[in-house]
C-alpha cells in the first residue's frame, strides 16, 4: 500500500512538473513561432537561441509590483487565478501518458488515475475552469474585466455543448468512457481520426474556443477590452492566468492526441523495438511528439487567422457546430447500424 | 475514513447552504451554492455513483450556476434598486417554502420503506448499469423528460425571439 | 450620382458559395502561406553585433574639416548659416592673430561655431554652401541625450581632431555626382542671388 502511494506520488510529481515545464516552454515556443511566421527570429538573447527566456520572464513576473484594486473583494480576486490554475492542472490526472512499465515484476501504469468516466471528468473540470475567469473578472471591479469574463464564460459554455456532442459520437464507436481504454483501443492503425474525421474537426475547433485561443480569443481581446478579464491583474497573478492558458493548451493537445491520434500508440513501432519497457517509453515519446505538433498547430492558427467577431463566434457555435455535431452522431449511429456493430 | 468524509461533506453542504441564504451579496450566495453542489457531488462519489457526481458538476456547477452568475453580475443588484416587498409577497413566500418543506419531510418519511443498502448492487451508479436501467426500466419517464426539455427549449427560443412585425 | 474621381470601385456583395462559407479551405490556404514564411530566410539584423551599412551619401553628424596641415578650413563666412533652412547654425567670427597660422588657414576664423542638432534637419545645404570645403555631413549619428542644451554642439564636438590618424574620413561621400555638382558650385550660388 505504501509503495503504491509512493509510486503514485512520484508519478503525480512527474506529470505535474512536465505539465508546468511544457507550459513554460509553450510561452517561449509561442514567441519563437510567432517570430518565424513573421520572418523574424523571436527571442534569442537569454541563453543560446533564447532558451532561458521563460526563466527570465518568470523572474520578471515575480519581481513586478503586486496590485490589488482597492474596492475589489480581495479573497475572490486571489481566488480567480488560483481556480484557473488549479483546474487546468487537474486535467492531467486522467491522461494516459503511456501503458505500464514493468520494473522488478511490478506493473507501473503511467496514468495517474484510470477513472472509468475519464472523459466526463475532463468535461467536468473544464466546465469548472470557467469560474476562475468569471470570479477574477468580477472581483476586479472593472467593467472591461467584467465584460471579458462574461464573454469568456458564455463562449466556454456555448462551445462545451458542441465539444460534448462531438465526444458522444466518439464514445459511440469506442464504447467506453475511460480514456485509458480509448487509447489502448487505437493500437496499430486504428486511430480514431480515421473513424471520426468530422468529430475531430468539431472537437479541435471547440478546443480552440475552450482554451480561449485565437481565432476565438475574444475574452482578452485587447483592441476592445484592454486585457479582458485580467485587465486589473499584475505580477504573478497575471502570470497564473497566462500560465493556465498555456497549461490548458498543453492538456487539450494531449487530449486531442489521445482521443483521436492514437495516444501513445505508434504503428510499426513493435517491429523494430522488442524490449517492452523501451516500447512503453518510446510510446510516451511519440505521444509527446504528437502533443508538440498540436501545440504548434494552436500557435500556427493563432498567428495566421484574425479574430472572430462576437456574433460570428456565437453563430458558429450554436448554428454551425452543434447541428453538425448532432449530424455526426446520427451518421455514426447509421454507419454502426449498417456495419452491424449495434443491433 | 469514509464516515468522516461523509460528515465533513455534510457539514460543508449545510454550512454553505445556510450561507447562500444569509449572505448579503448575491454573487457570494451563488459561489456558496456552487460549493454546496460540489459537496453533494462528493456525496455521490461516496455512494459510488461517479457518473451522477460528474454530471452533477458539469450540469449544475458548470452550466446552470454559470448562467446564474451571469445574470446576477449583469443585474447590478444593490440596496437602492432592490424592489420593496409587500407583506402579501412575504406571506406567499413563507407559505410556498413551508409547502416545499412538507414535501421534503414526506419524501424523507418514505425512505423507511426502501430496501436496506446492503441489498442494492454497489455498482449501480456506474455508467453501464445506470444506462441499462434508464433505457429499459425507466424508458418512458426518461423520454418524457427529454420531450419536456425540448418543449422548454422551444419556449425559450420563442421568448427570446424579436417581435415579428 | 456622378463620381468625382475615376478611382471609385464598385463593391459587389455577392453571396458566398458553399466552399467559401465553410471557411476551411481559405483557412488552410492562409496557414500554408504562413508556413511558407516559417521556412523563409529571416530578415532580422542582430543589431549590436551586426550593423547595416550606411548609404555612401548618408547625412549624419557634421564635421568641420582641417586642411592637410591641420589648420581649420572654416573662415566664418556665414554662408552655411544663410543656407540653413532650419536656422540651426550660429557663429562668431574672429581675426587671426600672428602666430596662429598653424591653427587657422584663413585670416578670419570662427571663434565659436554652434549647430543646434535639435533644429538641424540634416539636409546638407550647409555642405553645398561652404566655399572652403570645410563643413561636411558624415555617417556618424548624433547620440541621444536627456537635456536639450546638450544638443547645441560647439567647436569641441564639431571640429575633427588634429591627429592625422583620428581625422574623419569623408572621401567615400565624394561620389562622382557630388564632385560634378561641386564643380559648378559658383553657378549655384549665383542662381540663388
Amino acid at each position: 500500500m505504501l509503495s503504491y502511494i509512493i509510486y503514485k506520488a512520484i508519478l503525480v510529481v512527474i506529470v505535474f512538473s512536465i505539465t508546468l515545464v511544457a507550459a513554460m516552454y509553450s510561452t517561449y515556443a509561442e514567441r519563437k513561432i510567432a517570430g518565424f511566421l513573421q520572418d523574424r527570429l523571436g527571442p534569442n538573447r537569454a541563453g543560446p537561441f533564447g532558451i532561458l527566456q521563460p526563466v527570465a520572464d518568470g523572474v520578471k513576473m515575480f519581481m513586478k509590483e503586486e496590485m490589488i484594486p482597492n474596492v475589489s473583494n480581495k479573497f475572490l480576486f486571489i481566488l480567480g487565478p488560483s481556480v484557473a490554475m488549479f483546474t487546468s492542472l487537474m486535467t492531467g490526472a486522467v491522461i494516459p501518458w503511456g501503458t505500464s512499465l514493468t520494473i522488478a515484476g511490478h506493473q507501473y501504469s503511467l496514468q495517474v488515475a484510470d477513472v472509468n468516466i475519464g472523459i466526463l471528468y475532463l468535461l467536468g473540470v473544464t466546465s469548472v475552469g470557467v469560474y476562475g475567469i468569471m470570479i477574477g473578472g468580477w472581483a476586479s471591479n472593472n467593467k472591461f474585466a467584467l465584460l471579458g469574463a462574461l464573454r469568456a464564460s458564455s463562449q466556454m459554455i456555448s462551445y462545451e455543448v458542441a465539444l460534448g456532442l462531438s465526444i458522444i459520437a466518439l464514445i459511440m464507436t469506442t464504447g467506453t468512457l475511460s480514456i485509458g481504454e480509448i487509447a489502448a483501443q487505437q493500437h496499430g492503425w486504428h486511430w480514431n481520426i480515421l473513424y471520426q474525421p468530422l468529430g475531430f474537426l468539431i472537437f479541435i475547433i471547440c478546443a480552440f474556443a475552450e482554451t480561449n485561443r485565437a481565432p476565438f480569443d475574444l475574452p482578452e481581446c485587447e483592441s476592445e477590452l484592454i486585457g479582458g478579464y485580467h485587465t486589473e491583474y499584475s505580477s504573478m497573478k497575471l502570470g497564473f492566468y497566462l500560465f493556465a492558458e498555456y497549461t490548458n493548451m498543453f492538456i487539450s493537445s494531449a487530449v486531442i492526441a489521445t482521443l483521436y491520434f492514437g495516444g501513445y500508440n505508434m504503428p510499426l513501432l513493435g517491429r523494430f523495438v522488442h524490449d517492452p519497457n523501451a516500447l512503453v517509453l518510446l510510446g510516451t515519446f511519440f505521444l509527446f511528439c504528437k502533443i508538440c505538433f498540436f501545440i504548434f498547430l494552436f500557435m500556427w492558427v493563432r498567428w495566421t487567422l484574425p479574430r472572430f467577431r462576437y456574433d460570428q463566434l456565437m453563430n458558429l457555435g450554436w448554428k454551425g457546430l452543434i447541428p453538425l455535431a448532432i449530424l455526426n452522431i446520427a451518421i455514426t449511429g447509421i454507419v454502426m447500424w449498417i456495419t452491424g456493430k449495434i443491433n | 475514513m469514509t464516515i468522516y468524509l461523509f460528515y465533513f461533506l455534510s457539514f460543508l453542504a449545510i454550512l454553505c447552504g445556510l450561507m447562500v441564504v444569509l449572505e448579503k451579496n448575491p454573487v457570494h450566495s451563488v459561489l456558496y451554492l456552487i460549493i454546496t453542489f460540489f459537496a453533494i457531488a462528493g456525496h455521490y462519489i461516496l455512494l459510488n455513483a461517479q457518473f451522477l457526481a460528474v454530471v452533477h458538476v458539469i450540469v449544475y456547477a458548470g452550466a446552470i450556476m454559470v448562467l446564474f452568475l451571469f445574470v446576477i453580475m449583469l443585474l447590478n443588484l444593490n440596496k437602492e434598486t432592490e424592489p420593496h416587498k409587500t407583506n402579501l409577497v412575504k406571506f406567499a413566500a413563507v407559505i410556498s417554502a413551508g409547502l416545499l418543506l412538507v414535501v421534503l419531510v414526506a419524501a424523507l418519511r418514505g425512505t423507511e420503506s426502501l430496501p436496506s443498502p446492503s441489498t442494492i448492487n454497489a455498482d449501480m451508479g456506474l455508467v453501464k448499469n445506470l444506462g441499462k436501467v434508464l433505457f429499459n426500466q425507466f424508458l418512458l419517464p426518461f423520454e418524457t423528460a427529454s420531450l419536456l426539455f425540448l418543449a422548454a427549449m422551444v419556449g425559450a427560443v420563442m421568448l427570446g425571439k424579436r417581435d415579428i412585425k | 450620382m456622378q463620381s468625382l474621381t475615376n478611382r471609385s470601385k464598385v463593391v459587389s456583395n455577392k453571396k458566398m458559395t458553399f466552399m467559401e462559407r465553410i471557411y476551411l479551405p481559405a483557412i488552410f490556404g492562409g496557414m500554408m502561406i504562413t508556413l511558407g514564411h516559417f521556412f523563409r530566410k529571416k530578415t532580422t539584423v542582430q543589431y549590436p553585433e551586426v550593423k547595416r551599412p550606411f548609404a555612401p551619401v548618408y547625412r549624419g553628424m557634421h564635421v568641420l574639416k582641417r586642411d592637410e596641415n591641420g589648420a581649420e578650413r572654416c573662415t566664418a563666412c556665414g554662408l552655411c548659416a544663410v543656407a540653413c533652412p532650419a536656422e540651426a547654425i550660429t557663429m562668431v567670427a574672429a581675426e587671426r592673430k600672428p602666430g596662429e597660422e598653424k591653427l587657422y588657414r584663413e585670416e578670419k576664423y570662427a571663434s565659436t561655431y554652434e549647430i543646434n542638432m535639435l533644429r538641424c534637419i540634416f539636409c546638407g545645404d550647409c555642405e553645398d554652401a561652404c566655399p572652403k570645403e570645410s563643413i561636411f555631413l558624415t555617417d556618424r549619428i548624433v547620440p541621444s541625450d536627456s537635456f536639450r542644451d546638450k544638443f547645441v554642439y560647439g567647436k569641441d564636438l564639431l571640429v575633427e581632431p588634429m591627429e592625422e590618424n583620428k581625422r574623419i574620413d569623408i572621401s567615400k561621400r565624394q561620389t562622382k555626382e557630388v564632385l560634378e555638382f561641386k564643380k559648378h558650385k559658383e553657378f549655384q550660388h549665383n542662381r540663388l542671388k
